[in-house]
């Protein structure tokens, strides 16, 4: 079976001259929840602008479904890879939740009823239907947050990126987010450094480091491995120990 | 006139005036601002029932008048060159109260003053009735050019964002001791300039970032379309129509 | 410098609106040649960003501040066709939305914040990096440029206050004056846009539209030590833009000058007017509709100069209306052409 997403040997630099990833190998079944831990300045967001074409490889290959990411195939990869950002404000650009949420399927050419259908169906999957005439900029960050998931389920990935789902927000919408997430059923890769939340909604970690892939194994076994961890700037934070 | 900026004038409200599509309420004020302009400053009555007119807008429109007044502060720097001109003006000159005016820079006084005042109502009538979001729509409708418009859009959508990234700069610098007093502290408050066009700049790449993610090709997808029934263009017609009876009215009787 | 209703005439203002839509078309086809689909997230925040600037306010002589226009700034930091639009579009915005400038003024506030600051800023930058090439050259133009562009604008202000504003002033006293408390306040514009470039160039030189060029090409390296040479690098290409946007400039500068001519000859300056004694009534008859009586000015060369004024305006018109639609077909025909492409 084709893995979801596979990256080989990718490799990057910015316009700066700072390079950022120097060779990446891993890949994605179907259906997985994948956690990519990492520290800061590991090249997590970097990697993350490959997996839908967003930067192209300065080398190596990244493949969605089968798929290579390269310039004839970008429209069908970004249906394919639903990029959920850090920053929801980033994310959100359009004057109301309704467009926003409408503006990835109406790019793929979706119209009239099926268009609304869409957004709603997406809006009711994160629990926001009664925010869709608001403007963005008057939400909480949390749900600004849960906005930005629905834009990009409104798209129907095959695969669900979420970068630093769980920052900046408070308990109780970082546990709600946490059950969103339980419910989809969508493959998920999710970037982070927040181990106990990675514990939590994924079976399976990598962690890249200084821009290679560093470990790869059940989230419980690379978590437990504290010479590991701490080789790589992660830590738990005070007082988690492994359930 | 920087301070008065960053308060948007848009009130809620669901009066006639509201319920107006954008695009016939922009040509409407612009054909009224143009009459007005093109009227003889010396036909002072005509201005009298231009006021009048703003007023009946205001009323429908559920506007208060203090709500106009405090909008007028837009006004000020152009308050300053108008009383200016009578003192700077050149040829006749009157004596009153022991000072000298020049006659012509009176009546350009007037003439700012009334035009201007009666182009800051209408535009401040327009801007408290119409959502912005939609009033950019109506732009496009009256052909301004979509990229125009969805430039503005997203200039619109982050300008709060900025302003307020701004402010945490200042509030930085200020808790650190810091106030802005002469030329020497300019090169401070540039260098946060500076770290400011960075971040909106960057966040300007991320927002074209989270676009392209969504399958963005170059244009926007139309979601919402307004369209105008020639009644409603008729009723949107009825300020700049009698502004223009009115001009041409006078006209006939001078 | 926002102009309200009422400063200008109203074929002066319908005038610097053609004008200011000419100019604009011609940006909006540039800006998308260098920004491509990022032209409208770009220009937008760039936008936002000279909103926000503008609202800082700087001390520049005891007790009085000033704020910056920002137009030489924008240029050089995004370029001019882009500078232009963002500023284009926050004079839209305040228009629009806060009622900041009139709405009949609008051409006028376009035409000399938009175009003049720009095409001003944006030549001088260009003399002077164009003669030394290197990232102290970039501060210094900026500084050079910047301040250049606060008494250009007010220059051309009071040119087409002579021409159509609403009172008799004197050009040449006014002028100076107008230069002289704005070279001023272009020292602190200068000092801001020098210092708020150097800023950007220290941190993200790439991002400096007109230090492009100055940067040294990219090289990668694989997980295997390789070294490759990055294909994305930023097309150093672009420095050698101001092609289109210099005859488009001159363009603009001689409409500008066109519509000047013709009404210097058509409406005498206040001075004259009232020296030649009319009563303020026949000057009322004189301004209604913004045109001039042909019989009261008596004629220059055989052709009286209140027709002048009329085949002025008629030409501004024309030509403008006509570059505007010639820019807006080829546009057209460009999209098209990428829709086959593509």
């Amino acid at each position: 079976m084709t893995p979801s997403l596979e990256v080989r040997r990718l490799a990057y630099a910015y316009p700066d001259g700072t390079q950022a990833l120097f060779g990446v190998d891993f890949a994605i079944g179907r259906g997985e929840r994948v956690a990519l831990l990492g520290p800061n300045g590991a090249g997590k967001t970097t990697l993350v602008m490959h997996l839908n074409g967003i930067l192209t490889a300065g080398h190596g290959t990244v493949a969605v479904a089968g798929l290579p990411v390269e310039k004839g195939s970008l429209k069908e990869i970004r249906r394919r890879v639903g990029l959920v950002f850090q920053d929801p404000d980033d994310q959100l650009f359009m004057p109301t939740v309704r467009e926003d949420v409408a503006f990835g399927p109406a790019n793929l050419g979706i119209g009239g009823e099926e268009l609304q259908h869409r957004v709603k169906d997406a809006l009711e999957r994160v629990g926001m239907l009664e925010a869709i005439d608001r403007p963005p900029h008057h939400l909480s960050f949390g749900q600004r947050r849960r906005v930005a998931v629905a834009t990009v389920l409104a798209m129907e990935p095959e695969i669900l990126v979420l970068d630093e789902p769980s920052s900046n927000l408070d308990p109780a919408s970082r546990r709600e987010l946490a059950e969103i997430l339980r419910g989809l059923d969508v493959t998920v890769l999710m970037v982070t450094h927040d181990l106990p939340y990675a514990l939590e909604l994924c079976d399976r970690a990598l962690i890249l480091s200084g821009g290679v892939i560093a470990a790869d194994g059940p989230t419980r076994e690379v978590l437990a491995d504290a010479e590991l961890l701490a080789a790589h700037r992660l830590e738990l934070p005070y007082g988690f120990a492994l359930p | 006139m920087g301070s008065g900026h960053h308060h948007q004038l848009y009130r809620p409200g669901d009066t006639p005036v509201h319920r107006l599509p954008p695009q016939c309420k922009l040509a409407a004020v612009a054909g009224f601002a143009l009459v007005v302009v093109a009227t003889p400053r010396e036909w002072l009555w005509a201005f009298g029932l231009y006021a009048l007119l703003l007023a009946s807008v205001a009323l429908a429109a559920r506007v208060p008048l203090s709500f106009l007044l405090r909008r007028m502060v837009v006004e000020i720097p152009f308050v300053v060159f108008a009383v200016a001109l009578p003192f700077i003006g050149i040829g006749e000159r009157v004596s009153f109260l022991g000072l000298s005016f020049s006659v012509a820079g009176l009546w350009a006084a007037w003439n700012i003053l009334a035009k201007a005042t009666l182009g800051v109502i209408a535009s401040v009538l327009l801007a408290a009735t119409t959502e912005p979001r939609l009033m950019l729509l109506g732009a496009q409708r009256l052909r301004l050019p979509p990229l125009l418009v969805q430039i503005a859009m997203f200039m619109l959508r982050y300008m709060d964002v900025i302003v307020d990234e701004m402010r945490r700069m200042r509030v930085a610098r200020e808790s650190r001791g810091f106030a802005a007093r002469n030329v020497r502290h300019i090169p401070v408050v540039a260098r946060s300039a500076g770290a400011l066009f960075i971040r909106s700049y960057e966040r300007g790449e991320r927002v074209h970032l989270a676009m392209l993610s969504r399958g963005y090709s170059g244009s926007m997808p139309v979601i919402q379309d307004l369209s105008a029934s020639s009644r409603q263009w008729l009723v949107a017609g009825m300020l700049p129509g009698a502004a223009l009876v009115v001009l041409l009215g006078t006209w006939g009787l001078a | 410098m926002h102009v309200p209703d009422g400063f200008f005439n109203v074929a002066v203002s319908l005038s610097a609106g053609v004008v200011a839509a000419a100019g604009v078309a011609v940006c909006l086809r540039g800006a998308r040649r260098e920004l491509d689909d990022r032209t409208a997230p770009m220009a937008g925040l760039v936008a936002a960003f000279i909103f926000a600037v503008q609202m800082l306010n700087f001390p520049v002589a005891a007790g009085t501040s000033g704020h910056l226009l920002g137009g030489a700034l924008a240029a050089i930091l995004v370029g001019p066709y882009t500078a232009v639009l963002c500023v284009a579009v926050v004079l839209l915005v305040q228009g629009f939305f806060f009622a900041d400038g009139g709405l009949t003024a609008l051409g006028v506030n376009i035409t000399l914040m938009g175009v003049v600051a720009v095409v001003v800023g944006w030549t001088v930058f260009r003399l002077i990096t164009r003669a030394v090439r290197n990232r102290g050259a970039v501060v210094a133009a900026s500084f050079v440029a910047a301040l250049v562009s606060v008494p250009a604008t007010a220059l051309a202000f009071t040119l087409l206050f002579w021409i159509g504003g609403t009172a008799p002033i004197e050009v040449g006293t006014v002028a100076a004056a107008m230069g002289g408390v704005h070279v001023l306040i272009g020292i602190g514009e200068g000092l801001i846009t020098a210092v708020t470039v150097s800023t950007v160039l220290a941190i993200r030189p790439d991002l400096v539209y007109g230090a492009r060029g100055l940067a040294a090409p990219l090289v990668l390296r694989g997980a295997d030590g390789e070294a490759v040479v990055a294909q994305g690098a930023p097309a150093p290409a672009a420095a050698r833009r101001p092609g289109w946007f210099l005859p488009a400039g001159i363009v603009v500068a001689a409409l500008l000058a066109g519509i000047v001519s013709f009404y210097a000859s058509s409406s005498p300056d206040g001075l004259e007017r009232v020296a030649e004694d009319k009563g303020f009534i026949s000057q009322a008859s004189d301004h209604a509709l913004g045109e001039q009586p042909l019989a009261d000015y008596g004629d220059a060369g055989g052709i009286p100069v209140g027709v002048a004024g009329l085949i002025g305006v008629g030409v501004t018109l024309a030509v403008g209306g006509g570059l505007f639609f010639a820019v807006r077909r080829r546009t057209k025909d460009d999209t098209a052409k990428d829709e086959v492409s593509a």
